[in-house]
């Protein structure tokens, strides 16, 4: 994006930090000496920068020179091309669905890679909302994490209808737009759950990048989502910095990343978490694969794994398959809106949570 | 030289040393009597600078050791010099490494000097580390070599786990203290603490609350019970309320708590004995932990509260009616660290109710979630700074902040020596009239003239860090991030701050000029740190090349260009190139 903005007095140093008054974010701005040019820059966006040069000179009205500034995004790069690519490897990938219908298109891809969603952020991408990020001088390596974990969703692990019925050895699931379906054999525990998944609500659940611990991925497709992924492992020490849910600067807010906030004490902010009855009530929804709804339990009235497991397994009981009950345990880490998986203890299901930070866990490794 | 050889005390009439030109006033042995009275290193410094009898004494006295860089100095240097250790203070990494800007396996590994302290320490009894490696490898050498050992601290260290706690707690007989705080460890589980023998009981001060695990509640309790001595006592959530009670029960010379979790539902009996149990801890003047703390709970507090000093309610979460409430009760409070929960209410409340406040730190509760509109704002600072003029620490995490509102605040409260202002939207103006931070920043420097620690933040141009060289003469710490026009406003703050002793500096448009303008400053300093500034590689070159008494070391990130130097990391050094330096550090 090039805008031209008049300036009476510029940095030697090409760069100077502006405030979009518009998006309400700093901005970086490198300055490009040019001959003033004719006309208007075609950007539609008629954003307000405010520039602000060196002190000395406060009236911007007076003309000494016209530059041309290019506005840096989050990566250094003065277009979005990047961004722009990865994305569309994304929709590409999501396309693999060949289901008309949207809504139950069965993907393999960590939840939050949704179909519908992709193409509203897709066109998202495009839009001048894309400014709405922080836009930083940020080292791509780590950074770029995560701005394209709000965007370029999910990771490597698509696949058509068909690849997944392959794949899968065991257990019957039903489709429906309002299930999440997790696939895992049981047997090996340690495999990658690999989420079906087809978003519920687009509206209220922002992508997350999931990490992809992938061991059973004999028919993966290699998608430069991947490599996000692998970055994100990479950068494991970065995770715990901040939530891959928004575009993040590292180390921003200088807050020390031992000093997380477990959902427990946060669960008091009422406003923060959905459907809440009351304080201190932490309401997270439960899905057993296959059934036609979803219960909504209460953490907080359990003390253990084994109570919130029972107490499920009676709620569940008349969906049951075959001769299995069916459980739902959460753990503590998440947001309402997360889905879960049911586990039957000895069967083939496996349980499984999505925390904060968009990651599909095995119940149980936290303490309750 | 250091290695003349102490003089004997059979022979107190040579004073004439072959070194000194003209004989000292005093015997050795009453100068180093005199000397070994001196507690402050900074007076030790200038007292070794005198002549080399003064510094021989000094050296032969010294008993305490803080090393503020790791790397600026060997641990054989120290050795060689100082003969009589007993007490270490170490720390590694740049402080930015707290916030994840330092890769892993950067360096500050403790082994290396805990070597060479085995062989010339023996005797050795304390050891604090701040943002240093530790392995359990490090833990268990450190509990067999020395015998004496009585204090471990451990801040912001990494690479151990639970397991190296076992050895301390089974093998250092004389333990006093055992402090660990907010590490990157590993937790396996809360077994170390059961071994500790069951004869053991000197402890005085005993912090696991940032291990997540439970421990067995009774050998904590009976560990308690037997260490007559304890002063200092933080325990994890793993500890209910009831726990507590008996814990409390059995150590009421406890002078600073940090309870467990603070939400279990009690009956009116057990309120009763909590509060009966608070009241009997008649030196208690600090209170952390809390976790989970509701307003049911809360009062049990109150007995406890005229007493406070020192109130850290960070894991606590409240409200402002809450705080208001528990803050009634706690007139003598002079230092408060809460999360920005309490909002503004909450603020006006420590305003009116503790006025002897010196240190305030508002944290965020969601520092990562942009959407978040509430916590605290400029009110909430001003109504702090109305009701508590002592203010002189503060650090403060907030959405909004106008220059208004910070020259009111440094106007009510002008003691300040610390102020760490973080408005966490970077490069954010005054919300009101949408100008720079600039002239807050003004205001702090020019009335604070005993300003000491700095750190600044939202939309600044060059004219914060002339006015931050021209005013702040006393300052010795900046942080800056996000700000700056040009290298101009480095170039101001290198030239003025003439105490300045570590400067760090992220994502800044300061460039090789800067850099260089501060050529014959960094040796004065104990660091710089910049990191996604406009310096290049061969800036740095330049400078290494200028100072050879400089590391200047460079890491680079995978994607950068090959010229640009991402974080750039200056210290002076006596020790040269560190020799145990990663491949992505790189020594100019």
């Amino acid at each position: 994006m090039i805008k031209r903005i008049e300036l009476s007095q510029f940095s030697l140093n090409k760069q100077v930090w502006a405030y979009r008054k518009d998006k309400g974010v700093g901005v970086l701005l490198e300055i490009v000496m040019s001959p003033p040019l004719l006309g208007v820059g075609e950007e539609a966006d008629q954003s307000n920068i405010t520039l602000l040069a060196s002190p000395a000179s406060l009236d911007r009205n007076v003309c000494h020179n016209i530059l041309e500034l290019k506005e840096h995004n989050y990566m250094g790069l003065s277009n979005c091309s990047s961004v722009d690519s990865s994305t569309i490897s994304t929709t590409s990938g999501g396309n693999n669905g060949c289901l008309n219908l949207k809504a139950t298109e069965l993907r393999l891809g960590l939840p939050g890679s949704q179909s519908p969603e992709r193409d509203s952020e897709f066109s998202l991408l495009c839009s001048p909302n894309l400014d709405e990020k922080p836009l930083f001088p940020l080292h791509p390596s780590k950074d770029g994490n995560y701005l394209l974990s709000r965007k370029t969703v999910g990771s490597g692990n698509k696949r058509g209808f068909s690849d997944v019925m392959e794949g899968f050895a065991e257990g019957t699931f039903l489709v429906s737009s309002e299930v999440n379906v997790i696939l895992s054999p049981r047997p090996s525990l340690n495999s990658v759950l690999k989420s079906v998944s087809v978003k519920e609500n687009t509206g209220t659940q922002p992508p997350k990048t999931k990490e992809v611990i992938s061991k059973n991925t004999a028919q993966e497709k290699p998608c430069t989502g991947s490599e996000i992924g692998a970055d994100r492992v990479a950068t494991a020490n970065n995770n715990s910095n901040a939530p891959a849910t928004k575009a993040q600067v590292v180390g921003w807010p200088p807050v020390r990343s031992f000093r997380k906030n477990t959902l427990a004490s946060s669960s008091k902010n009422a406003e923060e978490v959905d459907g809440k009855a009351g304080p201190g009530a932490m309401f997270i929804k439960v899905s057993m694969a296959g059934a036609p709804y979803l219960r909504k339990v209460d953490l907080t009235s359990y003390s253990a794994y084994q109570e919130l497991s029972s107490a499920l397994e009676k709620m569940f009981s008349c969906f049951t398959i075959g001769q299995y009950g069916s459980h739902g345990a959460p753990g503590r880490e998440m947001l309402s809106e997360s889905k879960l998986k049911d586990l039957l203890h000895g069967s083939e299901y496996v349980l499984t949570y999505e925390d904060k930070e968009g990651d599909w866990m095995l119940v149980g490794d936290v303490p309750w | 030289m250091d290695s003349i050889s102490k003089k004997t005390k059979d022979s107190p009439n040579s004073t004439d040393s072959p070194e000194s030109t003209h004989p000292s006033s005093f015997p050795d042995e009453v100068l180093e009597g005199v000397l070994s009275l001196l507690s402050f290193n900074k007076d030790r410094s200038s007292v070794s600078l005198v002549c080399k009898d003064w510094y021989n004494a000094e050296r032969w006295t010294r008993t305490k050791v803080f090393i503020g860089n790791c790397y600026s100095v060997s641990p054989e240097i120290v050795a060689r010099r100082f003969p009589k250790i007993r007490s270490i203070i170490l720390k590694g990494k740049p402080r930015f490494s707290d916030f994840n800007l330092v890769p892993e396996n950067w360096g500050a590994d403790i082994q290396s000097w805990l070597v060479v302290f085995a062989r010339v320490y023996p005797f050795l009894e304390e050891l604090r580390l701040k943002r240093m490696t530790v392995s359990d490898e490090s833990l268990e050498f450190l509990a067999a070599s020395f015998p004496g050992f009585k204090a471990l601290s451990l801040s912001s260290c990494d690479g151990f786990s639970t397991d190296g706690l076992k050895a301390i707690a089974t093998h250092c007989k004389n333990l006093i203290e055992l402090d660990i705080q907010d590490n990157g460890m590993d937790d396996f589980g809360g077994g170390w603490l059961s071994c500790f023998p069951e004869n053991f009981a000197s402890l005085e001060v005993l912090n696991f609350a940032s291990l997540n695990s439970e421990v067995n509640f009774d050998a904590l309790e009976r560990l308690v019970t037997r260490c007559k001595s304890l002063k200092v006592l933080r325990v994890n959530k793993g500890i209910t309320l009831e726990q507590l009670q008996r814990l409390l029960m059995r150590a009421p010379q406890l002078m600073e708590l940090g309870t467990g979790s603070f939400q279990q539902d009690l009956t009116p009996r057990q309120c009763a004995e909590l509060e009966s149990a608070f009241s009997n801890c008649k030196n208690l003047h600090t209170v952390s932990g809390l976790w989970e703390a509701n307003s049911l709970n809360l009062p049990i507090l109150y007995p406890a509260c005229a007493s406070l000093v020192f109130l850290n309610l960070i894991d606590a979460t409240l409200q402002s009616g809450e705080l208001a409430k528990l803050l009634a009760h706690c007139p003598n409070l002079r230092r408060l660290w809460v999360q920005d929960t309490v909002e503004d209410k909450g603020l006006e409340a420590v305003g009116s109710c503790c006025p002897l406040l010196e240190e305030l730190r508002v944290f965020p509760a969601d520092p990562f979630d942009p959407d978040i509109l509430h916590g605290v704002t400029e009110s909430g600072f001003v109504a702090v700074s109305r009701g508590c003029r002592r203010l002189r620490y503060v650090l403060y995490f907030c959405r909004q902040m106008t220059n208004a509102a910070v020259a009111t605040i440094v106007q009510n409260c002008p003691d300040f020596t610390h102020f760490r202002l973080c408005i966490i939207n970077p490069g954010q103006p005054d919300h009101l009239t949408n100008e720079p931070m600039d002239e807050a920043f003004g205001a702090v420097v020019k009335t604070c003239t005993k300003l000491q620690r700095l750190s600044v933040s939202g939309l600044l141009t060059d004219l914060t860090f002339e006015y931050i060289g021209k005013y702040a003469k006393n300052l010795e710490t900046l942080s800056v991030a996000f700000a700056g026009s040009s290298d101009r406003g480095m170039q101001c703050v290198l030239g003025g701050c003439s105490k300045l002793r570590k400067l760090e500096i992220r994502d800044c448009p300061f460039g090789n000029a800067a850099l260089l303008s501060g050529l014959e400053k960094y040796e004065s300093m104990r660091s710089l740190w910049m990191s996604a500034c406009n310096v290049t590689m061969n800036g740095c070159r330049l400078l290494a090349r200028e100072m050879p008494w400089l590391n200047v070391e460079v890491m680079k990130d995978e994607e950068s260009d090959d010229s640009h130097a991402d974080k750039v990391y200056v210290y002076r050094s006596v020790a040269g190139p560190r020799r145990d330096a990663p491949p992505f550090v790189m020594t100019l």
